[in-house]
């Protein structure tokens, strides 16, 4: 079946099987290597794409399913890094092994942009389902922190 | 760039210079002292004395330094090149950090066992400064001055009285061509630590950017052009076999390209399983095609193994066995603690105590689950050598030969950097499954007419879960005596063994009279173990300290101070414990902990809140954490706030990424704690995936984990390591000072407890 998937804005077309997920036609048939497998049922979140700006678990979202809806991933922030996330995750040096941080960065963009100021409980809500095996957690809720508030300044 | 392979003349000059189109220099070191160590099995190296290259001074007089060790998010990509750098004396703004390949001049190339700084911190060290020294000559020629009046900076030579600065780059051709400096020169030029710039300093990870705006940074990301993806299908059971499969049903699926049934290849934890492997155009269409697989398999004698019957054997094993005075050998593939210890009479002293406690403990096999799943990428080409892109900790031209059934010398290896090790990657079957699987992809292609092409090997969770090398269970059976007031008189440990570790050379081992460890072993055992992060004590840690704890309680005094009681009272004549413990180091992190902790005035806490502590020598570094819980109704508890002393010597390399390593620790001791553990039923692992297998998650975080770095008078370890274990006995003892409540068992999820 082809496709036709808005990605990060531009439009391409892809002839894949409907019950292909999401997330191996972004790494594998649109050669986005960006967004990540962990575990393919949903529970890690390393996978975590936006579809009309809602958090979305790309291992489990078949590619049929997407329609005409927008899909971000972690190559629609800016390649430059500038987006204040990116900027507070380089500035607080999140990433250890950095494979989930793809994930952890939509997830919290999602965040911030129906929330501009979160509390530690809103973040705690919202970036629960995904995993970081390193644990970088605390950092990840610090930025955030530091991403809202300098996106409130702007 | 010139090969530079020749062996040096003279041991003392050291450091090698070569010349490089364009108007650059490149330095490399030899390095006798890293060939001992680190071969197989302990003895000779596999490597002989060569030409390192690690500096390229490029015309615009910025400065590529290599990163020798592959990186799992420990650090070490950026860690390494800091020591050559600072001593270099360069900005780390004019440094570009490139990953080295697998090269024997490279030395040892490897991480595990918190090794890399140690081994690696005088060496690196020795590269800069020899490189600084040569730039310091030349100028010193340049301008017929003395050397002792010149200073560098920021890559470049000044002698300030004449006003005159000449940029490394400007002297690279007058470098190549001098001869290098000898050991004691490089070693005399070494710059004060006070003047370190960038040793110590918060550099931060050299792939962020990539790792932020979703460029390919990892294994899994590698995808040379024309590859196929395999996947391989193993028995569920330990050990068996494939007997036949529906290959050719298989083959004429959608995208499907080969399929191959393969025997095993016997090489320990290194070989290949029996299996079948699926080729396919991309991941999905391969591993969907698992659906369709029908594999008749033959289990073998695994089949018939499970947790229960393992731990049945070990309550019997310590019923027979557990008071025997003798100590029994350890098993084969005990870690950290060799053989038993028998130390004064236990037995007797038992007899005579004024108290005894006794306690069973328990630890399950675990997981290491990083959060990428194994892969590797290789390509078997016509001329039958082998090109391999490798996310592993350990990596070995062996292990992709073996199974592509070549020689190591036509395998190519190239360091990638991984989602996370954790252990997992210090074994390399992954390797192995892509050398056979490249091969023969390459060869049917080749048989057909059709060009070879690079095969991608991907695992899935599943697979991971299901085909590790788990961290050992451990069964303890302990038994202590106390004197009348409270003193340690006696200890003893009985470990039902299933490959686990012995710990034969634990604290309180050296601090009170009696001690005896012995184990015997659980048979038949057969599932495959390995090292998890802290492989020596990352499960005896939460047992002893926590057993230490009860001891503390029994003798109605304070667990902090107990321990600092033992510690300051070794038994003469002090055996101490192996590996060179230090008690006036231990006390030093406990007595920093119960400071920062504000641990004597914990009485002030609210019911059902308490702070526990528990310590650790691990990899030659010492921790000491305190933690504090609250424990709501239905067993849920809260980790509040922690406070961890570390004492890894005189040098933190990088003080953000040794901080964000400790407080990472404590949240995986966390998921050890709470929710993980492998078991067996039928020969096969009964956990598939993080559903059955959670990992600490973001709200079950403490609100801070305060990290102080003791800096002693001691050569610099690694940390990787020692901070994850004390994490899980810290918690344990803060659940009981809440609650009363001594758990021992994990993960406390099997008691009925869970995160708030």
């Amino acid at each position: 079946m082809v496709y036709s998937l808005s990605v990060n804005g531009r439009t391409q077309k892809v002839d894949v099987q409907p019950e292909m997920p999401l997330l191996w036609v972004l790494r594998d048939v649109l050669k986005l290597k960006g967004t990540k497998f962990g575990c393919g049922v949903g529970q890690c979140g390393a996978c975590t794409v936006l579809v009309n700006g809602t958090p979305t678990r790309a291992c489990l979202t078949n590619v049929s399913t997407v329609g005409t809806r927008q899909v971000t991933t972690i190559e629609g922030l800016p390649a430059d890094a500038s987006h204040p996330l990116q900027r507070a995750w380089l500035e607080l040096d999140v990433p250890q092994c950095g494979y989930c941080q793809a994930g952890q960065l939509m997830a919290a963009s999602a965040l911030l942009a129906r929330n501009p100021a979160p509390t530690d409980a809103d973040i705690d809500t919202a970036m629960s389902g995904n995993v970081c095996r390193c644990g970088t957690y605390m950092r990840i809720r610090e930025a955030i922190h530091q991403a809202a508030r300098a996106g409130r300044r702007t | 760039m010139k090969d530079s392979m020749t062996l040096p003349l003279d041991r003392r000059s050291f450091l090698k210079v070569t010349a490089l189109a364009g108007g650059g220099v490149a330095i490399g070191l030899y390095a006798p002292s890293l060939v001992q160590a680190q071969g197989p099995g302990g003895g000779a190296a596999a490597w002989s004395l060569a030409a390192r290259d690690y500096i390229t001074v490029h015309p615009d007089n910025t400065f590529s330094i290599i990163a020798k060790n592959p990186e799992t998010g420990q650090g070490i990509r950026h860690a390494l090149p800091q020591l050559i750098a600072d001593e270099f004396d360069v900005d780390w703004s004019q440094v570009k950090v490139v990953q080295a390949d697998l090269d024997p001049k490279y030395g040892p190339q490897s991480e595990g066992g918190s090794r890399a700084t140690p081994v690696n911190y005088d060496p690196m060290r020795q590269v800069g400064a020899g490189g600084r020294l040569m730039m310091v000559t030349a100028a010193a020629q340049q301008w017929n001055v003395p050397a002792s009046e010149l200073t560098t900076g920021r890559g470049a030579v000044t002698h300030a009285s004449s006003k005159r600065t000449a940029t490394y780059a400007s002297l690279a051709a007058r470098v190549a061509a001098m001869q290098p400096p000898s050991a004691d020169a490089v070693k005399a030029a070494y710059k004060n630590p006070a003047n370190f710039a960038i040793i110590g300093k918060p550099i931060k990870g050299v792939d962020n950017v990539a790792i932020v705006t979703g460029k390919p940074a990892f294994s899994l990301d590698i995808e040379p052009e024309g590859a196929l993806c395999a996947v391989f299908e193993k028995c569920p059971v330990f050990g068996g076999k494939a007997v036949s499969a529906n290959l050719d049903e298989i083959k004429r699926l959608p995208g499907i390209r080969h399929a191959f049934l393969v025997e095993a290849i016997p090489a320990g934890n290194n070989g290949l399983a029996s299996g079948v492997f699926i080729v396919g155009d991309h991941f999905w269409l391969a591993n969907n095609a698992r659906r369709t697989l029908k594999v008749v398999w033959d289990e073998g004698p695994v089949a018939t193994q499970s947790t229960v019957g393992y731990t049945a054997m070990a309550k019997r094993l310590a019923a027979e066995r557990a008071s025997a005075p003798a100590p029994a050998p350890a098993p084969q593939g005990g870690r950290g603690g060799g053989g038993g210890a028998a130390i004064g009479d236990a037995e007797a002293a038992f007899k005579s105590a004024a108290k005894v406690i006794e306690a069973e403990y328990y630890f399950p096999l675990l997981s290491h689950a990083p959060l990428e799943p194994q892969n590797s990428t290789a390509h078997y080409t016509r001329d039958g050598s082998l090109e391999i892109w490798s996310c592993s900790q350990t990596p070995a031209l062996a292990h992709p030969a073996r199974g592509a059934g070549i020689e190591p010398s036509k395998v190519t290896m190239h360091l990638v950097r991984a989602g996370g090790g954790f252990g997992r990657r210090l074994v390399n079957d992954y390797d192995v499954e892509a050398g056979k699987i490249a091969r023969l992809v390459s060869e049917e292609r080749m048989a057909a007419g059709l060009p070879t092409v690079p095969v991608k090997l991907v695992w899935t969770r599943e697979d991971d879960m299901t085909h590790d090398q788990y961290r050992p269970s451990g069964y303890h059976f302990f038994k202590a005596g106390l004197d009348a007031s409270g003193k340690l008189v006696a200890f003893r440990d009985f470990v039902a063994s299933a490959n686990s570790v012995v710990p034969a050379n634990e604290f309180p081992r050296g601090f009170v009279e009696n001690f005896q460890v012995t184990s015997a072993p659980v048979t038949p055992f057969d599932i495959p173990t390995g090292a998890l992060r802290a492989p020596g004590t990352n499960g005896v840690s939460f047992v002893m300290q926590s057993f230490i704890d009860e001891i503390a309680i029994a003798a109605g005094k304070d667990p902090l101070q107990y321990r600092l009681d033992l510690l300051a009272s070794p038994v003469a004549p002090a055996p101490g414990t192996a590996g060179g413990f230090n008690a006036a180091r231990a006390r030093g992190v406990l007595e920093a902990v119960r400071d920062m902790s504000d641990w004597n005035n914990r009485g002030r806490l609210p019911a059902g809140t308490g702070k526990g502590v528990a310590f650790q020598f691990a990899h030659a570094g010492y921790v000491a954490y305190v933690a504090e819980v609250t424990v709501g109704a239905n067993k849920r508890i809260a980790v509040n706030r922690a406070w961890c002393a570390v004492d890894v010597g005189r040098q933190i390399i990088n003080p953000l990424h040794s901080t964000n390593l400790v407080q990472g620790a404590f949240v995986e001791a966390m998921s050890h704690m709470m929710g993980w553990q492998i078991t067996i039923e039928q020969g096969r692992v009964v956990q598939k995936n993080f559903n059955a297998y959670q990992p600490t998650r973001m709200n079950q975080v403490p609100a801070s984990i305060e990290v102080k770095f003791l800096q002693t008078d001691f050569d610099p370890t690694g940390l990787g390591e020692p901070a994850l274990p004390p994490a899980i006995p810290a918690i344990a003892n803060a659940l009981f000072a809440a609650t009363g409540a001594r758990i021992r068992t994990v993960p406390f999820g099997d008691e009925g407890y869970a995160w708030t």
